[in-house]
């Protein structure tokens, strides 16, 4: 059967859904009364036309990074980890133990030491729902959902109890100075121009471009990542390949979970310097949208990721300028998960036709 | 034991249970016929929205209900088309459709009402009214029976005893009628059912549409029931706690029933710290209560206590053979 070229698949299809979700939020913008053309480009403006905008978009990008990460691994094994939420509430968790128990004497240590805490107790959550799936056949998706749940109920019993500073607010203590990561205005400005004032990107951004080239690394480059993607094609012909589907469940959510709890080291070590209720906001659901987007690709999401880092940024600007709320970012994103995800087919196959269609008509000009 | 003897947390349980037992039998007849939905929460949302929009603006509480409704159905819609009809995951449609929800109702409401995403407050004819059942009153005084009477079972909202009445309503159907065999086959064997000269097609998207009436009345239920008026987020995780209980319950009507009356008395004994401390002589932590549910169905998922199987044909879209 022909096929459309791969560059079809890989860039069109996702322009095509974008093109979509954008043609229906902006009838969204004009039926509540404000004009599409100009929320663009206050958007833009607001994101993307200075050193301010930037600092935040590509801290909320960051974020995504990292969660649609930990998407697109469980995707490559044919998974669909939903609870990337969790998992970065646990990673918090993780970031704040490391940061607040342990005398850090400079930032860089601790920025290893709280990438690992972030890792481990996102991965440790990911674990049961992971082997649930291995080995009872619980469906990783409603488990991961559970667990989602049950996180944001553990972090608020520890944030009311245990963890709790002193005052009213149900959140950690300040972490130590020592611990504080260098933002991009600490990095980027030279002399009297300050670039990036007082925005909340920082070092944990190269962290994320790291992630992004290691799993790359991982998925196309190792022995584990063939197993994954084999088990994702084919769970039978990977058992008949002596691939254990054990070893890759757990395997592959374990990185996954790791992955989205390490987002922690960007909004809590890097942003807030403590942990505080609902500091995830949503993050770890955009990680679906991102690495559908991004087709779970490293480079894709990374690319995807910043369009949502945009859109957010953009979104707080538009709440803050016009009448419409932040939630029309919501809006986007929802649509967005369901053209890229769940309505791939419909944007797939008249495109397919054209192509065909088209190398049709080609063969015989030149036939 | 306070808290068993106790005629306000049974009573608040009813109210709490409405709810998720009408998302639950909502999800049942979805799954039933082989189509995951992890949407209930997303059409809980987007009906309890239009009723309150709609009955804020009518000033009749079931022409809200029938808006409700509606946009129930249209997600509901939007589901089908995109598990049936396209094929794709459902799963993912589910997520979007939840989004969806959170994201419009928001939008839709600050643009209708500026009030910062809600709906202004439902009173009078706008809202569901507490019915007295016959006698009410007149037996209130008679030891045990009296209390019962008056104050658990009677004192509800017309959509309330709907709710009850849908679970008999449901079993039969399902269990019962040509429909219910044909949409259960559905869910485990669609190629037999299309053997047979039944559309799956057809059959799937009644099931779904059957969902979204439901959906419809738990949002409805919601917003103009239990609570007055809408404000954001107000579903607040109930459609996934639904979604447990349905796991729980292992996809059979009947205990979809005990299912959410024991979630719904979870919520309402977290509501009362005071009587738990009294029975049990201790405090037990709100989150406790609150991840209960969910830690139940992990217990139950796991299957360490007696295993939850699934619809066979449970998240797959059917491809007809050539």
């Amino acid at each position: 059967m022909e096929k459309m070229p791969q560059w079809a698949d890989v860039v069109l299809v996702p322009l095509v859904s974008l093109l979509l979700a954008s043609i229906i939020s902006a009838f969204v913008i004009l039926a509540i009364g404000e004009s599409p053309w100009a929320a663009l480009k206050l958007m833009v403006n607001g994101a993307l036309g200075s050193s301010y905008g930037w600092g935040y978009t590509l801290y909320y990008a960051t974020n995504f990074m990292f969660t649609g990460l930990a998407v697109a691994v469980a995707f490559h094994a044919r998974m669909f980890n939903i609870g990337g939420e969790g998992q970065a509430i646990l990673g918090g968790l993780g970031v704040a133990l490391v940061c607040l128990y342990i005398p850090w004497p400079h930032w860089s240590l601790a920025l290893i030491g709280a990438t690992l805490g972030a890792a481990l107790f996102g991965a440790a959550w990911a674990l049961i729902p992971a082997f649930l799936q291995a080995k009872r056949g619980s469906h990783i998706v409603i488990t991961t959902i559970m667990f989602n749940f049950i996180a944001a109920a553990l972090l608020n019993y520890l944030l009311v109890n245990q963890l709790k500073a002193p005052g009213m607010e149900p959140a950690t203590p300040k972490f130590a100075q020592a611990t504080h990561l260098p933002s991009f205005q600490d990095m980027f400005s030279f002399g009297d121009t300050v670039l990036f004032r007082g925005t909340p990107a920082n070092v944990a951004f190269f962290v994320a471009v790291l992630a992004c080239i290691a799993v790359w690394v991982l998925i196309w480059k190792t022995r584990l990542g063939y197993e994954i993607r084999a088990f994702g094609h084919s769970e039978s012909a990977a058992k008949y390949a002596g691939i254990s589907p054990t070893k890759i469940i757990v395997v592959s959510m374990l990185i996954s979970g790791g992955l989205a709890g390490m987002m922690a080291v960007n909004n809590v070590m890097g942003e807030a310097e403590r942990l505080v209720l609902n500091a995830v906001e949503g993050a770890g659901f955009i990680g679906i949208a991102v690495a559908l987007m991004g087709r779970s690709h490293p480079f894709g999401v990374f690319l995807a990721a910043i369009l949502f880092g945009f859109l957010y940024q953009g979104g707080a600007e538009l709440a803050l300028w016009t009448s419409i709320p932040r939630e029309m970012i919501v809006v986007i994103q929802a649509l967005v998960i369901m053209f890229t995800g769940a309505l791939d087919n419909m944007v797939r196959a008249p495109l397919e036709k054209a192509f065909i269609a088209f190398s049709k008509s080609h063969a015989k000009a030149e036939g | 034991m306070d808290l068993l003897f106790n005629i306000q947390v049974w009573d608040s349980t009813i109210r709490l249970a409405t709810p998720l037992l009408l998302a639950c039998l909502a999800g049942l007849f979805s799954e039933r016929s082989g189509i995951f939905d992890i949407g209930l929460e997303g059409k809980m949302l987007a009906a309890a929205f239009m009723s309150a929009a709609v009955a804020y603006t009518s000033g009749s509480v079931w022409v809200g209900l029938l808006a409700g409704i509606g946009a129930s159905l249209a997600l509901s819609l939007l589901h089908g088309l995109a598990s049936i009809t396209f094929r794709g995951n459902q799963l993912i449609s589910g997520v979007a459709i939840n989004f969806l929800a959170a994201g419009l109702t928001v939008v839709v409401a600050q643009s209708w009402f500026a009030q910062g995403g809600r709906t202004p407050q439902l009173a009078g004819a706008a809202r569901f009214e507490q019915i007295e059942l016959p006698f009410a009153s007149a037996v209130a005084d008679v030891p045990f029976i009296g209390p019962i009477y008056a104050d658990l079972i009677s004192g509800h909202t017309i959509l309330v005893y709907f709710a009850l009445l849908c679970v008999p309503a449901t079993w039969w159907l399902l269990y019962r009628t040509r429909f219910g065999l044909r949409l259960r086959a559905v869910g485990e064997n669609p190629a037999a059912v299309d053997t047979a000269g039944v559309s799956v097609i057809g059959l799937r998207f009644s099931a779904v549409m059957i969902c979204g009436v439901l959906c419809g009345i738990a949002g409805a239920y919601l917003a103009t029931g239990l609570q007055a008026g809408f404000t954001k987020d107000m579903t607040a995780g109930r459609g996934y706690i639904a979604l447990a209980a349905l796991i729980f319950a292992k996809w059979r009507p009947w205990y979809a029933l005990s299912a959410t009356i024991l979630f719904g008395y979870l919520q309402a004994i977290a509501l009362r710290p005071d009587l738990i401390e009294s029975s049990f002589g201790f405090e037990i932590q709100g989150q406790l209560l609150d991840a209960l549910p969910f830690i139940m169905t992990v217990v139950i998922l796991a299957g360490f206590v007696g295993k939850a199987i699934p619809p066979r044909a449970g998240g797959e879209p059917y491809v007809k053979e050539r």
